[in-house]
């Protein structure tokens, strides 16, 4: 489904990305961590085309995203993405959220948007709160509607850059009870997170990124019994006392 | 003081706040419109079309209004006409609206500008992975954010305006000042006229500018 | 439409002795310049007097500023010009009066009206700044010279204003450009700057387009000229450690 080969990207003199390659299949969940500055939402953002890389490429259910041909509106449209600091658009109401990039971007009738909006906001269990403004729900709760509005285009892949540690403790799970429930459902997801909870619960992989480099890319089971990097090592010995 | 001449005129001097505020309003619009397609060009990653409109923007940020109201009353008939190729006049009017259009736009940009710029760069990043364009991700997501914030900044700027409408008195337009003028020296009482004029148009910019500090608060806290 | 293309225009005789079109530029350049320079000392002080009013303690005295402040911003500055022109000089006592209206060259009465107006139009603008200036300093540095037992007066003038004044900068620098540029009001009462000959030259040459650009190019010179070098004043009267409060 995405498959990143030899991917570099510069920001002038410095390396962001070196050399990335990996893949995600169909239905599997792949979590991505590694140390800050280490590059992995850059590289998350090159699988969508929101940041431009320099060398290798990037295919997308078939599809190049560094080809200067391809139509990368089209192509974002079908990849849903979630941020960390949510991203919902503060002037329009939640359903208007919801129902903004269906209407105008897949041309779908207003009802219909509305109603499959409405659907996915009772799915993540917001559905009262559907006339209010981002500004007026709780960070959780924005989060959960930032996933829905991403699942209300019919995504055939969602990416997930931190989704949760803009949060306060007690509003993690809600989110991550979304996740889960998602990748239950078949959903292929890359996701950089530092929750090892999600990770070992639904991955399928864990990839770790340190100063640019994918620098080990295993099964979870392996990746949690014997994570082969010293570096991974020492990260994985950090986060978990945690 | 007799106000009994300042009724009599009042007719005249109606008129001429009647052309002042559809100078204005016209004025606000285009301005508006065309500063906003600036400060897009400012931002824009071609390098062309930014230093082009960035010299706009200084050029007529370091020229006097005045000039360029007297310099298109000249030369906007000129180049209408060798656009159109007749001889039809177009009235003072115009050429003002005109003028003050393009100067106004080069103010309204920069504030425009600051605008976009204060909207964080995970909102247009949203946008494009909802697969919006360009065009979408400005017109949906963007100016809506950035113009409720602008809106206090644009107003002041409007009243800036205002009171300079009052300049196209250079090309005989008449506004509500000139009204007032001619109105006063017509009776011999330009003192009074004069001073009534600036009453109402203190009146209207401190009210109005009142008025926008209390939005601004409203929209600070 | 017809026009006649001619950019030797400037070195053309006006027919008036050996005088040359570009001697009526660098005439009004004389004026625009005089007009700016005057008008800014008024306003430099007044504005100055001003912005330390603002921010003494008490009520009075900062009341009387703010609305000095209002009056002048809300009024457009072509009305205050009317005023300084046609109104002021009637009120004089009849022999000021006189001196004014008939033994004063035309064109130094309107000089006189001009700066006087420009002055105390910018004196407005150049008072906010002033404030905002003095307000952005630390509350503790009036209570350290208060501590040194030293008096108001001298407060202003040994601590707080010349630390403002290197704030501001960026903002003066503006308001002394708009002083520029609003100069050219006083081709409306008759005074022959550099707007006014401009379009002298445009009605006697009819190569209007020719002389509302070099008008243009004299201004825009001008102004990016001041704007460099007010930049580097700034830079050189920067404090060693001390990072600009005020604009970039
Ligand atoms: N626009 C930019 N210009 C220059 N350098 C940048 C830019 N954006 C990011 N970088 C640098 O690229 C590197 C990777 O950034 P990235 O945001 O991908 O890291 P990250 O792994 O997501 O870190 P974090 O966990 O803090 O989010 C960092 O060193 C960062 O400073
Ligand atoms: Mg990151």
């Amino acid at each position: 489904m995405i498959s990143i080969k030899n991917v570099s990207k510069w920001y002038g003199d410095f390396k962001v990305l070196t050399d990335c390659t990996t893949e995600v299949q169909k239905g599997e969940v792949v979590v991505v961590c590694g140390p800050s500055g280490s590059g992995k939402s850059t590289l998350i953002k090159c699988v969508n085309g929101l940041e431009p890389f320099q060398s290798g490429d990037i295919i997308v259910d078939g599809i190049s995203v560094g080809s200067p041909k391809t139509d990368l509106p089209k192509l974002r449209s079908r990849v849903g993405m979630v941020f960390q600091h949510f991203e919902l658009f503060p002037h329009l109401s939640i359903t208007d959220n919801l129902a903004l990039a269906q209407i105008k971007v897949l041309g779908r009738k207003e009802d219909e948007a509305k109603k499959k909006g409405l659907a996915l906001l009772d799915r993540v269990g917001l559905s009262a709160h559907a006339a209010k403004f981002p500004g007026q729900l709780s960070g959780g709760q924005q989060q959960r509607v930032a996933i829905a509005r991403a699942l209300a285009m019919d995504p055939i892949a969602m990416l997930f850059d931190e989704p949760t540690s803009a949060l306060d403790p007690e509003m993690i799970n809600e989110v991550l009870d979304v996740m889960v429930q998602l990748a239950h459902e078949g959903m292929t997801m890359m996701c950089v997170t530092h929750e090892m909870g999600f990770a070992r619960k639904v991955a399928n992989r864990v990839i770790f990124m340190d100063q640019g480099a994918i620098v080990e890319d295993a099964n979870k089971d392996d990746f949690f019994g014997s994570p082969r990097s010293e570096r991974a090592q020492t990260f994985l010995s950090k986060i978990l006392q945690h | 003081m007799d106000f009994s001449s300042l009724i009599t005129a009042m007719p005249g001097l109606l008129s001429g706040m009647m052309l002042t505020l559809k100078l204005l309003v016209l004025a606000i619009i285009g301005g508006v419109a065309l500063g906003t397609l600036l400060a897009l060009a400012r931002l824009s990653n071609n390098k062309l079309l930014s230093t082009l409109a960035g010299f706009y923007v200084n050029y007529f940020r370091s020229i006097p209004l005045l000039l360029v109201i007297t310099w298109f009353y000249f030369v906007v008939p000129f180049i209408i006409g060798w656009l159109t190729g007749t001889n039809e006049p177009i009235g003072a009017f115009y050429s003002c609206l005109v003028a003050f259009m393009m100067f106004e736009a080069a103010y309204y940009c920069e504030i425009v500008r600051a605008g976009i710029q204060s909207i964080s760069k995970g909102q247009v990043n949203a946008a494009y992975a909802l697969g919006m364009s360009y065009s979408q991700t400005m017109r949906l997501v963007i100016l809506p954010q950035a113009f409720r914030k602008m809106t206090p900044l644009l107003l002041q700027q409007s009243i800036i305006l205002f009171q300079d409408t009052s300049l196209v008195y250079a090309v005989g337009l008449m506004d509500f000042l000139n009204s007032a003028r001619s109105g006063g020296d017509i009776v011999g009482e330009l003192h009074q006229f004069l001073l009534f004029a600036g009453l109402v148009y203190f009146i209207i910019s401190f009210g109005a500018s009142t008025l926008v500090k209390r939005l601004q608060k409203r929209l600070t806290v | 439409m017809h026009y006649n293309w001619d950019w030797g225009v400037f070195f053309h005789s006006t027919g008036i002795g050996s005088e040359i079109y570009l001697d009526w530029f660098i005439k009004g350049l004389g004026w625009t310049i005089a007009l700016s320079l005057a008008g800014w000392v008024i306003a430099l002080l007044l504005g100055t007097v001003l912005g330390v009013m603002r921010t003494l303690p008490g009520k009075i005295l900062p009341k009387i500023a703010a609305v000095y402040v209002e009056i002048f911003r809300n009024i457009p500055l072509l009305v205050q010009l009317f005023v300084w022109y046609f109104i002021v000089p009637d009120l004089l006592p009849q022999g000021l009066q006189t001196w004014f209206k008939q033994d004063l060259n035309p064109a130094t009465s309107a000089f006189i009206s001009v700066v006087i107006c420009l002055g105390l139009f910018t004196a407005a603008r150049v008072c906010e700044q002033v404030r905002t200036g003095i307000q952005a300093l630390p509350k503790g540095q009036t209570n350290a010279a208060y501590a040194l037992g030293l008096r108001v007066p001298q407060i202003y003038k040994e601590v707080l204003l010349p630390q403002a004044f290197r704030i501001i900068i960026p903002p003066l620098t503006s308001e002394f450009l708009n002083i520029f540029k609003n100069s050219s009001v006083a081709s409306l009462i008759g005074l022959m700057e550099l707007l006014a000959q401009t379009k002298q030259t445009a009605e006697f040459t009819a190569n209007l387009f020719e002389a509302f650009t070099l008008a243009t190019i004299i201004y825009f010179v001008l102004n990016m000229g001041l704007m460099l070098f007010m930049r580097w004043v700034e830079k050189r009267v920067r404090v060693p450690g001390l990072i600009a409060l005020g604009g970039k």
